[in-house]
C-alpha cells in the first residue's frame, strides 16, 4: 500500500504515448497483432473497432493490465516499461473504463481522495473537502459528494469516473466510451471540455467510441482496428464517415432496421396510479397513467436517475409497488414467471449480466431459464437436457452468439454477446409485450443496429414494446411514440414523427 | 444499612454483566468487523478466542504477568488470523469453509496444550473499583471495571475513526467492497485481507485472555460458550460499524446478565427461558430493523455471504 517514490516526473502538459508491435496472445488465440500507434501529445484520438476488435485488450496492455506478449510502450517518445497500473499512472496516464472502477460503498468524496497516490495516513476531511470543492469549481458538472456512490444513477457514476481521472491530474487519458450513458446534452458537454484540455496541450485523450458523430464532432486523429490487427486511421478530417465505417467492419452488411408497419392495437399494458419509493428510498417514482398498444413502440427517454431504473424493476418486478396497479392484457400483473408465460410477456432489463443472466451458469442453461422447467404447456420436474442443448445450439446459431461453447460461463462473454443472448432467450416464442432498457449501453455498431432490428421485427409483427433507453437517438430512431420522465413522473409526450427535439431535451432537463 | 436493595438489584445486576460479560464480545466482535471490512469471513474466531484463553493463562502463570499473558494471546491470535488469511489467499479457497477448519484446530491446540495448566492459578488481570464511592456490596461489584473494557470502548471508536479518517482505513473498505476497483488502484487485496484478518485474530486473542485471566478467570475447557461465534453474529447485527459493535456488545452482555439477576431476587419459575434473552432480543432487534425491499447497503460487497 506504500507509494514508492516517484521516479518520473510528469510534466504538467499533454504527453504523446507511442505503440510499438504491440501482440498480445491469450493461448493459441491473437487478441493483438503488431499494433503500432502513435498519439500525439495534445490529441484527442479515437480508437474505433468492432466488439472484440481488440480494442480493451489494446488499452489494458497500455494501463497494464496485461503484459503484452510482444511489442513496446514509449511516452514523449522514450520507451518505458508498464508492468502494473501503478507504473502507468506514475507515468501520467489514466483510464476510464466501461465497467465502473468506483467504490459503491464509499462517497464520492472518499472514492476521489482514495484515488490519489499521496493519500496521507490520517485524512483531513476539512481541509479535503475544501480542496474538492474547490476542484468542483473548475469542472463543467457536478455530482453529489456524500452519498455512497452505489446509490448514483450510471451517468452519475461516468461523470464522477472521469472527473477523478482530472482530479487525479492525469495527462493522457483513455476513455472506453465515456458517453454510453450521457444524453447528448451532457456527451457534447463533457466531450467539448476533454476537447477543450487537448486543445489547450493539458491533457491528450485516446477513447474507445462507436458514434461517428461524436468522432467527427470532436476528434481529431482515429486508428481503426479490426480482429487485432490496425486496419488503418489517420486526421479525421480526411476521412468520411463510410470510410471509416468500411475500415471498421471490413466486408459485412449491417442489419437495418425493418420497415415500420402501420398498426393499431388494443392497449397491452396499462399502468394506473402506479406508486414506489425510489432507489435511495427518499423520493417516489409516481406514473399516473402510461399504457402501451400491440404493435407500438413508447420510448421513455430522460435523464438517468430521473426514475426510469426504478420504473423498469417495478415492470418486472424487482420493486414492489406501494400503490396503484400494473395490468397486462386486463389482469393484474406482478411479473410472476406464471403471469409472464401466460401473457407473453418478456424482458430485456439494462445491465444484462447483472438483471437478466446466472451469470456463472453456462450459456445454454442462461438460454433455458424461460423453457426448464415447462414444455408444451405442462410443468416439468426433469431437466431435459437434450431439449436445452438443441434449443441454445439452435438460438445460438439464429442470433450469432459468439461463444466457445455452449457450456461457457455466460459471464465470459462479451457484453454484445450476453445481450444477444438474452435476446434470444426473450425473443423465441410469441411475444405480446416487450419491456426493454438501455438495450445497447456499450455495444458496437453492427451488434445495435442488428438488436435494434430485432426490436423492431416484434414491433412489426404485433408486439407492444416499452423502451426505456438513455441513448435519445436510439428513442427517436425506435419509437412511435415518445415519452419524457423527469424526477420519477412522466412530464411530455409526443408522437415521434414530427418530434421536437428541443423540446424533448427540455423537458429532459426539468423545464416543463 | 441492608444489603438488600430489592428489585434494584436486577438492573444493577444487568449493568455490571454488560461491563462483565461484553468485554470478550467487544474485541472479538470488533476485531472480526475489521476483518469482514476487508472482504473476508473469519469463522475461526472462536477457536482463536480459546486458544488465546490458554495462551494467555500459561503465559501468565509463568511469568507471574497478567499483561505478558495478555500480550502472548494476542501474539498467537495474530498467528491464526496470518495463518486464515495466508491459506485464503491461495486460489479457490473458501474462507467460511477455512474459518470452521480453523475453529475447530484451535479449540483442540489449546485443549491439547492447556491439559497442565487447568489446575494451576495464574494472577488475574486488575480491575478499577469504580464503585468506591458506593457502600453497597452490589454497586461495587458492579462497577469493577476491568481496565480491557476501558480499552475496548476506546478500540470501537478508534477502529471507526480509523476506517473513515486515515489511509489504511479506507483501503480496508475499498478491499472489502470492490476487488476491482481495489487492484485498479493498485491496492494489494490480499495482503489487505491478510493484515485484516490477523490484526481481527489478534483483538480476538486479547478477547481469550480476558476470558481466563479476568472473567471467568481460570482456565479450563468449557471457557467459552460460543462468544466467538456469537460475536461473528454481532458484527451483522452491527451492520458492519464497530461503534455498533460496542453497542451491540453491551447489549448482548446486559440480556446474558438477565437470567441470573432475577434468579438472585428470588424469580424462580422459568428463568432458563430468561437465560435465552440475548438471543431472543438479537433476533428481535434484527427483524424490526430488516427491511424487505432493500439489501443491507452497509454490508462489505466483496464478503462471501451478500455476493
Amino acid at each position: 500500500m506504500r507509494v514508492p517514490a516517484e521516479h518520473h516526473q510528469i510534466p504538467p502538459r499533454a504527453i504523446g504515448v507511442e505503440t510499438i508491435g504491440m501482440t498480445m496472445r491469450f493461448g493459441a488465440f491473437t487478441a493483438l497483432n503488431d499494433v503500432s500507434l502513435k498519439i500525439e501529445a495534445g490529441a484527442f484520438h479515437v480508437l474505433l473497432g468492432e466488439n472484440g476488435a481488440g480494442k480493451s485488450t489494446l488499452v489494458k496492455c497500455m494501463m497494464g493490465f496485461y503484459r503484452p506478449t510482444a511489442g513496446q510502450m514509449a511516452v514523449e517518445g522514450r520507451e518505458v516499461e508498464v508492468p502494473d497500473p501503478r507504473a502507468a499512472h506514475d507515468l501520467g496516464l489514466g483510464m476510464v473504463y466501461q465497467h465502473f472502477t468506483l467504490v459503491p460503498s464509499l462517497t464520492a468524496a472518499e472514492n476521489l481522495v482514495i484515488s490519489r497516490a499521496d493519500v496521507p495516513a490520517r485524512i483531513d476531511w476539512k481541509s479535503e473537502r475544501a480542496a474538492l470543492a474547490a476542484f468542483m469549481e473548475t469542472m463543467p458538472f457536478s455530482v453529489p459528494l456524500d452519498v455512497p456512490v452505489g446509490r448514483l444513477a450510471a451517468g452519475e457514476k461516468q461523470k464522477l469516473e472521469l472527473l477523478k481521472q482530472l482530479y487525479l491530474g492525469r495527462r493522457f487519458l483513455i476513455l472506453d466510451e465515456p458517453t454510453s450513458v450521457l444524453t447528448p446534452a451532457e456527451a457534447d458537454e463533457l466531450l467539448g471540455m476533454v476537447r477543450g484540455l487537448t486543445t489547450a496541450g493539458e491533457l491528450t485523450c485516446l477513447m474507445i467510441s462507436h458514434k461517428f458523430r461524436e468522432v467527427t464532432a470532436f476528434a481529431d486523429a482515429v486508428s481503426v482496428l479490426r480482429r487485432g490487427e490496425h486496419v488503418g486511421g489517420g486526421k479525421v478530417a480526411d476521412l468520411s464517415t463510410a470510410e471509416m465505417a468500411a475500415m471498421m467492419i471490413g466486408e459485412k452488411e449491417l442489419v437495418r432496421p425493418a420497415a415500420r408497419v402501420a398498426m393499431n392495437g388494443a392497449p397491452v399494458l396499462t399502468v394506473t396510479a402506479a406508486k414506489a419509493p425510489d432507489r435511495s428510498g427518499l423520493k417516489t417514482i409516481a406514473i399516473d397513467d402510461l399504457h402501451v398498444r400491440a404493435g407500438e413502440v413508447v420510448g421513455i427517454a430522460g435523464i438517468s436517475g430521473n426514475g426510469q431504473m426504478e420504473l423498469m424493476e417495478i415492470l418486472s418486478g424487482q420493486r414492489p409497488l406501494a400503490a396503484g396497479d400494473v395490468q397486462v392484457c386486463g389482469t393484474p400483473f406482478r411479473a410472476t414467471r406464471g403471469e409472464m408465460r401466460a401473457l407473453n410477456v418478456r424482458t430485456l432489463p439494462e445491465e444484462p449480466l447483472r438483471n437478466a443472466c446466472a451469470p456463472k451458469m453456462s450459456v445454454a442453461e442462461n438460454i433455458f431459464f424461460r423453457d426448464f422447467d415447462f414444455a408444451g404447456g405442462k410443468g416439468k420436474f426433469w431437466l431435459d437436457r437434450r431439449r436445452m442443448a438443441a434449443l441454445a445450439a439452435r438460438l445460438i446459431g439464429e442470433y450469432k452468439v459468439k461463444t466457445a461453447s455452449p457450456d461457457t460461463p455466460i459471464a465470459a462473454l462479451s457484453g454484445g454477446n450476453v445481450q444477444r443472448a438474452v435476446l434470444a432467450r426473450e425473443l423465441s416464442g410469441k411475444v405480446d409485450l416487450l419491456l426493454i432498457a438501455n438495450p445497447c449501453f456499450g455495444l458496437d455498431f453492427s451488434a445495435v443496429a442488428e438488436i435494434r432490428a430485432r426490436i423492431m421485427a416484434a414491433r412489426n409483427q404485433g408486439a407492444a414494446v416499452l423502451l426505456i433507453s438513455e441513448d435519445l437517438d436510439e428513442i427517436l430512431e425506435l419509437s412511435d411514440r415518445i415519452l419524457v420522465m423527469s424526477d420519477g413522473a412522466i412530464v411530455f409526450e409526443t408522437p415521434a414523427a414530427g418530434a421536437d427535439i428541443g423540446e424533448i431535451g427540455k423537458h429532459m432537463a426539468g423545464h416543463h | 444499612m441492608s444489603d438488600d436493595i430489592g428489585l434494584w438489584g436486577v438492573p444493577l445486576a444487568i449493568l455490571g454483566g454488560a461491563i462483565r460479560v461484553s468485554t470478550p464480545f467487544i474485541f472479538v466482535s470488533i476485531g472480526e468487523c475489521l476483518t469482514e471490512r476487508s472482504g473476508r469471513i473469519n469463522l475461526g474466531l472462536e477457536g482463536t478466542l480459546v486458544f488465546g484463553a490458554m495462551s494467555g493463562y500459561a503465559v501468565a502463570y509463568h511469568t507471574g504477568s497478567p499483561w505478558l499473558g495478555t500480550l502472548a494471546a494476542a501474539f498467537a491470535g495474530l498467528l491464526f488470523g496470518l495463518l486464515h488469511g495466508w491459506i485464503c489467499r491461495l486460489p479457490r479457497v473458501n474462507d467460511i469453509a477455512i474459518g470452521i477448519a480453523l475453529m475447530i484446530f484451535g479449540t483442540g491446540l489449546a485443549f491439547f496444550f492447556g491439559k497442565p495448566y487447568v489446575q494451576p492459578v495464574a494472577p488475574d488481570l486488575p480491575a478499577i473499583p469504580l464503585g468506591f464511592w458506593s457502600s453497597l456490596p452490589q454497586v461495587q461489584a458492579a462497577l469493577n471495571v476491568n481496565v480491557l473494557f476501558l480499552a475496548g470502548i476506546v478500540l470501537a471508536f478508534a477502529t471507526a475513526w480509523m476506517l473513515k479518517n486515515t489511509r489504511v482505513g479506507l483501503t480496508i473498505r475499498v478491499a472489502g467492497d470492490s476487488a476491482d476497483a481495489a487492484r485498479a488502484l493498485g491496492i494489494d487485496v490480499n495482503r489487505v485481507r491478510l493484515w485484516s484478518t490477523a490484526a481481527g485474530g489478534a483483538l480476538a486473542g486479547v478477547g481469550g485472555a480476558y476470558l481466563s485471566l479476568y472473567y471467568p478467570g481460570s482456565w479450563n475447557e468449557g471457557i467459552s460458550s460460543g462468544q466467538g461465534l456469537m460475536a461473528v453474529a454481532l458484527v451483522i447485527f452491527a451492520r458492519w460499524n464497530p461503534v455498533n459493535c460496542l453497542y451491540a456488545s453491551l447489549l448482548f452482555g446486559g440480556a446474558g446478565a438477565l437470567g441470573p439477576a432475577l434468579q438472585s431476587v428470588g424469580v424462580t419459575s422459568g428463568y432458563y427461558l430468561f437465560y435465552a434473552a440475548p438471543y431472543v432480543l438479537t433476533l428481535g432487534l434484527l427483524v424490526a430493523t430488516s427491511s424487505r425491499s432493500r439489501a443491507m447497503p452497509s454490508a462489505p460487497g466483496e464478503l462471501s455471504i451478500v455476493k
